[in-house]
């Protein structure tokens, strides 16, 4: 997701119910983090809790799913408020005002945006809270709190005097929080900046993270859930005599997704779920198929649709070109599938509701619980496991949804888990799209005209209407500009309803519009006769973090040096998120299989909180791009998801894993996100090196030799 | 009523001996470090040992678990190669989301545990089985071998 110009907290508060399980989230989070803790520890602020014992608990209100917020997050809280980060305990905070994704406009993980919109609050958060422990000692001891300073969780005073935080805490969390706090300058820090070891690690290699999946309450049963398999059906009559016979189970529950099977046992469950025998109305979408979908997709380039760009006069240096350059750019549907499938914990009662998992979007999971079960915000409890992987598909709130259902029907917490099958045959999917472009070439090679058409299904249309306007989604038309001094550009996009619903999946429309302006850009370098990375620099007198980043990558990969036969490069150039990023990739195509060597990342994201977890991101991006680049490819038959599990949607296992060397730009610019554009830029670095290397452009995601 | 032996210790377990072990381990014995991923022994997430080899729990009825020896996430470190193996995964930062984590170990302990000094086509062989979407492949290989030199 993009940075919302404004920000649209309003226009969530005031979304609605739309198509495909979207609920009310208007809801106001109650601010409670006084109450929400035990008594041997005094809430500070609603980020630090200090025990007696002079433990510090920071709360981390972003969703842990593998980016690293659970260390980058408290590592500035912890700066600021010196205390050992080592010790720290991090807990995932309640749904509440406080947390507030300012960025976003509500409490919600995604966008890349934790970093940046955490990277002044959290050390505001802290300092403050450490002015409030100085403040509660200097009161102590009747001194002036400008007397004494803090450090390592203890306030030091004159003549020697000494106080644990753990000591001062309660008294700390009685007075007014400054208003305004004195931040250290960078060249101070211990923590910030530095390529630290992550804190969730420990409990992640020795089984002991809790994820959604792993959670158990007293008493609480286990569902398995029959759903339509044509997205959207109905049950129509459900035969339930042979599961209700079956070892362990309990109940047999009509929601309004379908029939849940609750037993004993999850294996219990799921083998009585399979004796069902249920009749579906499969609705509107029984007959979709994918032909379909890009028929509707391609007729759709020849509607008006919304004007996102136009600069001078496209058809006059048409006419005008020496050379035109003409490609149309198509990506398929993608799935989520996150290793840790769709599952979730409720236990709904009378007059309270707790609700457990994986969830990236609290505050949606608040409105659809108090739409659900009648309950004030008040009486509902939301906790925040660590997320098994999210990749924007935890941030619909469906399968949290049939579990309050099913939980409220029978009285009794339950579990529901999905399977795989489940999982890849009812994900909210990556739109599919067609982007077609033109361009115009003067008599030196020049492009003198840019012209991109985008056709595609809006993700915001479906769960954020309001944030549509004037036919433009804001999360669809990101990177959709070119960053090349290009005279005359027109550029635009048209929403279409395929039948499919659709989600926001990790880049979200960066993938598409730098898949094709990159390719693009690359085809116009070819038909000018030009070399693809000298072609781009020209264009780039006026963009110098671009610039810099694209020569760095160039450079570091030996662009123009010889390869060893059957090898070529292919380079690519985007921002997303407010990071800046080149990449060069090194394929071949042996025996009929497209092989990425390696991989050459130059990158700008300004300051960073931790280059190690930096790394893993540019990392695991690679390989996320690798995914949709050479395998993603969801099709549908008969209104049905064909792709069932990982054998028919493959993912890359190590054995292709190509060498990846991360060359990161020293900067004081204000942070980038990174969770998210190494993923898109790949494909076209990629699709430009198989170019080189065949001679034949891949224009259709994923990429083949055939 | 069965008696089932996980990391040395005896575990009375009362579930169908069709039961796969993956889920006598998570639900029956609420030992939740094994993971579900995919329930059709494509992604590696609920490996575990029998005996000492790398076994897919998902696809492994609790029947043929009886009477050996199993080894968990939460044992593995127990034993000489699964400690390199942590310890190199901890020197590292390997994991992200870290939900196949225990399964990568799994396998790359066994792995260890059979060839102390692997080549990268030893890792391939031995870990292609083990899916990781958040793409923490270079970090695993690195761990294999700095876990090979002693960690």
């Amino acid at each position: 997701m993009t940075t919302l110009k404004n920000p649209a907290r309003r226009s969530f508060l005031k979304s609605s119910a739309a198509a495909g399980g979207a609920l009310v989230i208007g809801v106001a989070l109650p601010l409670r983090f006084r109450e929400a803790h035990a008594a041997s520890e005094s809430a500070v602020n609603a980020w630090v809790r200090i025990g007696g014992d002079n433990s510090v608990t920071i709360l981390c209100a972003r969703s842990e799913m593998g980016q690293g917020v659970a260390m980058a997050l408290p590592t500035l809280v912890a700066e600021e408020l010196e205390v050992d980060l080592g010790k720290v305990k991090v807990e995932f905070a309640p749904p509440g005002e406080a947390y507030i994704n300012s960025m976003l406009g509500a409490q919600l993980t995604g966008g890349s945006t934790s970093v940046r919109d955490g990277w002044e609050k959290m050390r505001v958060a802290g300092a403050q809270a450490r002015t409030m422990l100085v403040a509660a000692a200097a009161d102590k001891w009747g001194v002036d709190a400008a007397k004494c300073h803090a450090k390592n969780g203890m306030v030091m005073g004159p003549g020697g005097k000494k106080a644990t935080y753990g000591s001062l805490a309660e008294a700390a969390s009685k007075l007014t929080p400054p208003k305004e706090v004195a931040l250290k300058d960078p060249s101070k820090w211990r923590y910030a900046g530095k390529p630290l070891k992550r804190l969730d690690t420990a409990a992640k290699i020795h089984g002991k993270a809790e994820y959604g999946i792993d959670v158990r309450l007293p008493g609480m049963l286990f569902a398995s859930l029959a759903q339509c398999p044509v997205i959207g059906g109905k049950v129509v009559n459900v035969d339930d005599a042979k599961a209700k016979a079956m070892p362990g189970v309990k109940h047999v529950v009509k929601i309004t997704d379908g029939v849940a099977v609750v037993a004993d046992s999850w294996w219990q469950a799921r083998q009585a779920r399979d004796a069902l025998n249920i009749t579906w109305d499969e609705g509107p979408n029984k007959a979709l198929n994918s032909e379909a979908v890009f028929k509707t997709l391609a007729a759709g380039l020849s509607k008006p649709g919304a004007t996102i760009k136009k600069q001078g006069d496209v058809a006059a240096a048409m006419g005008a070109a020496a050379k035109k350059v003409e490609a149309t750019y198509e990506m398929p549907f993608l799935s989520h599938s996150p290793l840790e499938p769709m599952n979730f914990t409720a236990d709904v009662r009378k007059d309270s509701a707790m609700l457990i998992g994986s969830i990236q979007f609290q505050q949606l999971a608040m409105g659809m619980a108090t739409q659900i079960t009648g309950l004030k915000p008040e009486q509902i409890t939301i906790k925040t496991t660590f997320l098994g992987g999210g990749f924007g598909r935890r941030i619909d709130c469906d399968y949290m949804a049939q579990a309050v259902e099913i939980s409220k029907a029978i009285g009794a917490p339950v579990k529901l888990v999905w399977t795989r099958e489940d999982d890849m045959t009812h994900d909210f999917y990556r739109p599919a799209s067609l982007t077609q472009m033109n361009g115009a070439l003067d008599a030196s090679g020049r492009p003198t005209a840019l012209s991109l058409k985008m056709s595609s299904t809006s993700v915001t249309a479906r769960l954020i209407p309001p944030l549509v306007k004037d036919g433009v989604d804001p999360l669809m038309t990101e990177a959709i500009l070119v960053p090349y001094d290009i005279a005359n550009q027109s550029v635009g996009t048209v929403i279409n309803e395929t039948g499919l619903r659709v989600g926001y999946l990790r880049s979200v429309s960066h993938a598409l519009n730098v898949f094709a302006n990159e390719s693009f850009m690359d085809e116009m370098a070819a038909a000018a006769g030009k070399d693809p990375y000298q072609f781009r620099l020209s264009l780039l007198d006026k963009q110098p973090r671009f610039a810099n980043v694209l020569k760095l990558a160039a450079q570091k990969a030996g662009w123009g040096k010889p390869l060893p036969k059957g090898r070529a490069r292919g380079i690519a150039l985007m921002e997303g998120y407010e990071t800046y990023m080149a990449q060069v990739v090194e394929a071949s195509a042996e025996g009929g299989k497209i092989k990425v060597h390696r991989v050459v990342v130059a990158v700008d994201l300004g300051r960073m909180v931790n280059p190690n977890i930096v790394q893993q991101q540019l990392e695991g991006n690679i390989i996320f791009g690798m995914q949709a680049s050479l395998y993603g490819n969801i099709t549908l038959k008969d209104g049905r998801v064909e792709q069932q599990n990982f054998n028919t949607y493959q993912l890359p296992r190590i054995p292709e894993t190509p060498k990846i060397e991360m060359h990161i730009v020293k900067s004081n610019e204000k942070p980038g996100g990174i969770g998210e554009p190494g993923m898109a830029l790949f494909s076209p670095a990629l699709a430009n090196a198989l170019f080189a290397l065949t001679g034949k452009r891949q224009r259709k995601m994923p990429f083949s030799l055939a | 009523m069965a008696s089932l032996n996980v990391n040395g210790k005896a575990l009375e377990v009362n579930a169908d001996p069709n039961t796969p072990l993956l889920w006598v381990l998570r639900d029956t014995l609420g030992m939740t470090g094994t993971k579900f991923g995919c329930g059709a022994q494509l992604c590696g997430a609920c490996t575990v040992h029998l005996d000492g080899q790398p076994v897919r729990s998902c696809g492994t009825p609790l029947s043929a678990a009886l009477g050996k020896k199993v080894t968990t996430i939460e044992g593995v470190g127990a034993t000489p190669a699964g400690k390199k193996v942590q310890a190199a995964w901890a020197a590292l930062d390997v994991p992200q989301c870290g939900y196949c984590q225990s399964g990568q170990i799994m396998s790359a302990s066994a792995l260890l545990a059979s060839k102390p000094n692997p080549s990268d086509a030893d890792i391939d062989a031995a870990m292609a089985g083990n899916i990781c979407r958040c793409g923490t492949y270079p970090r695993i290989r690195a761990a294999i071998h700095k876990a090979a030199k002693g960690a």
